[in-house]
């Protein structure tokens, strides 16, 4: 293959990436930007939404396309009333202060991971795509799939958008991520919109899971790569801000898929570490956050 | 005038320091009630204990039968209490009429409220879809009293709201309160200037150290100046 078709198969393989990791790190950016918490263990509810799609996806047989829907709506429920109990059980008895969350969730990661491990086991369990549509490019055929789920991830990225911007309980989000004592005075109950909030992280970081779990597979220790690339996501994009986790998810996943195509994975998360380094000298709010004043 | 908010003996604390002791106060239906004190002597705590945002520890904040005290801080604004603090603490990075939503679903207010509201600020109608960061200090000063009175009080806590605005902004703010008053909106004002609640106060309680002192009449105090210098240390 020449370098023309090969770069146009490292840029989709990119923007795949970069789909998912951007549901993922919006999950991420949310509960940090409403909730100033730093969830370390939103990989595992990542991880956590791969195995449940493998769980649902087995219940039901013959129709693949059944089996993935049913894991693409119950996986997330699942996964949003799992996050939602931790958030009760935890993080609402530490009062959500930062230091103590962060080795909360740090607990939470370890717990979540090894129940399953002990429940779900060590074994890698695919999931069959809803659909095998082969896309026949001039040069090379590419998975439809995978088309669909830059689509998907595009479509619940503007629905999230349009969520916070365009409704009454985006509103009340935004207000109580600016100024959580104002929102008070308003009537709104902040612990209950922490709760949604934090549950809601969880929902789209286990939809992302749900749309990669057929091409890479579900394993229990698969959240550590999300939980660091999108890390590496909000920061260069700004803690909080969706338009620079976007923009930022967009970057890490193009160039993940491009070097890793030309060149090697590795070296494709030295430069995303290299990027995170200077944007913390040089922007340390990230390239669409504000700085603390 | 019957009593509509009445504090009784309330104690509160930051950290291990006793700010408010023992304190008591009567806002009667329809007045101004100014809280007159130096700087530290627990007014800023006495309004948000009101509004639940420091907690309580001995004591009873009623309004009719609710205990405020025992309630949820989001619980206090639903009764029709409502809270302008010092430095408006609006949402800057939300627009006027965004700052405006927000206050008229505390009580679940519709258009007429809006609309009632932005006859009194004017110039807010012309800012709506503007942050509400960019405006300039006295517009900010109206739009936290707008948000407030989206919530439609019956019961009104103003802290410092002249606190750095020009001579004609003051008077405008003093105008809205006497407004208020026709209205039946019963207000604690919380100055620490004298000669900003005079033209509009009803009565004036000083506060001392946490703990509540003389409660006059503004007559009373134009008679005795003495009592401002004593408690708040200027005339």
């Amino acid at each position: 293959m020449s370098f023309g078709p090969h770069l146009l198969l490292a840029t989709l393989e990119g923007l795949v990436t970069a789909a998912v990791l951007a549901l993922t790190a919006l999950g991420l950016s949310l509960v940090f930007g409403v909730m100033r918490v730093v969830n370390v263990a939103h990989g595992e509810f990542f991880m956590l939404g791969a195995v449940l799609a493998w769980f649902f996806s087995t219940l039901v047989t013959g129709s693949p396309a059944v089996g993935f829907l049913l894991a693409l709506v119950l996986s997330p429920l699942v996964v949003g009333l799992v996050a939602l109990v931790c958030e009760r059980a935890v993080l609402r008895r530490l009062n959500y202060d930062p230091e103590a969350t962060i080795v909360a969730t740090i607990g939470m990661l370890y717990i979540i991971q090894q129940l399953a491990l002990t429940f779900y086991g060590p074994e890698a369990r695919p999931v069959q795509a809803p659909f095998n549509l082969r896309i026949a490019l001039p040069w090379f055929g590419y998975s439809g799939y995978k088309l669909a789920v830059i689509v998907a991830s595009i479509g619940l990225i503007l629905a999230t958008w349009l969520v916070l911007t365009r409704t009454r309980i985006g509103l009340v989000m935004r207000a109580t991520q600016f100024d959580r004592e104002t929102a008070q005075n308003f009537g709104i109950p902040v612990d209950k919109v922490y709760a949604a909030v934090f549950a809601l992280g969880a929902m789209l970081a286990a939809v992302a899971a749900v749309l990669i779990v057929p091409i890479q597979q579900a394993h229990y220790l698969m959240g550590l790569d999300p939980l660091l690339l999108s890390f590496i996501v909000v920061i260069i994009g700004g803690l909080g801000s969706l338009r620079g986790t976007v923009v930022a998810a967009v970057l890490i996943g193009l160039s993940d898929g491009i070097i890793s195509v030309f060149f090697s994975p590795t070296l494709a998360k030295m430069i995303a570490t290299l990027l995170v380094a200077l944007v913390l000298v040089f922007r340390p709010q990230g390239l669409f956050g504000q700085a603390a004043r | 005038m019957t009593d509509i908010l009445t504090i009784n003996k309330i104690n509160c604390f930051y950290g291990d320091v006793h700010v408010l002791r023992d304190f008591s106060l009567t806002l009667r239906q329809g007045e101004v009630l100014c809280l007159l004190g130096r700087n530290g002597a627990g007014k800023t705590t006495a309004l948000k204990a009101v509004m639940g945002l420091v907690p309580v520890r001995s004591g009873e904040i009623l309004l009719g039968a609710d205990d405020l005290a025992r309630l949820p801080a989001h619980e206090v604004p639903r009764r029709g209490v409502a809270y302008v603090p010092q430095g408006r603490r609006l949402f800057s990075e939300l627009t006027v009429a965004e700052n405006l939503e927000i206050g008229l679903m505390t009580r679940g207010r519709g258009g007429d409220t809006r609309e009632a509201v932005l006859a009194l600020f004017p110039v807010l109608r012309e800012r709506l879809a503007q942050r509400s960061g960019t405006l300039s200090g006295g517009e900010q000063q109206m739009l936290a009293m707008a948000r407030a009175l989206c919530v439609e009080p019956s019961v009104l806590l103003l802290d410092e709201p002249t606190e750095g605005l020009m001579p004609s902004m003051i008077a405008r703010i003093r105008e809205t309160v006497t407004r208020l008053r026709e209205q039946g909106v019963s207000t604690i004002l919380v100055e620490q200037r004298v000669d900003a609640v005079l033209p509009v106060a009803d009565r004036v309680a000083f506060i001392e150290n946490g703990v509540n002192r003389d409660v006059v009449d503004v007559d009373r105090l134009r008679a005795e100046p003495e009592l401002v210098r004593h408690y708040v240390g200027l005339g």
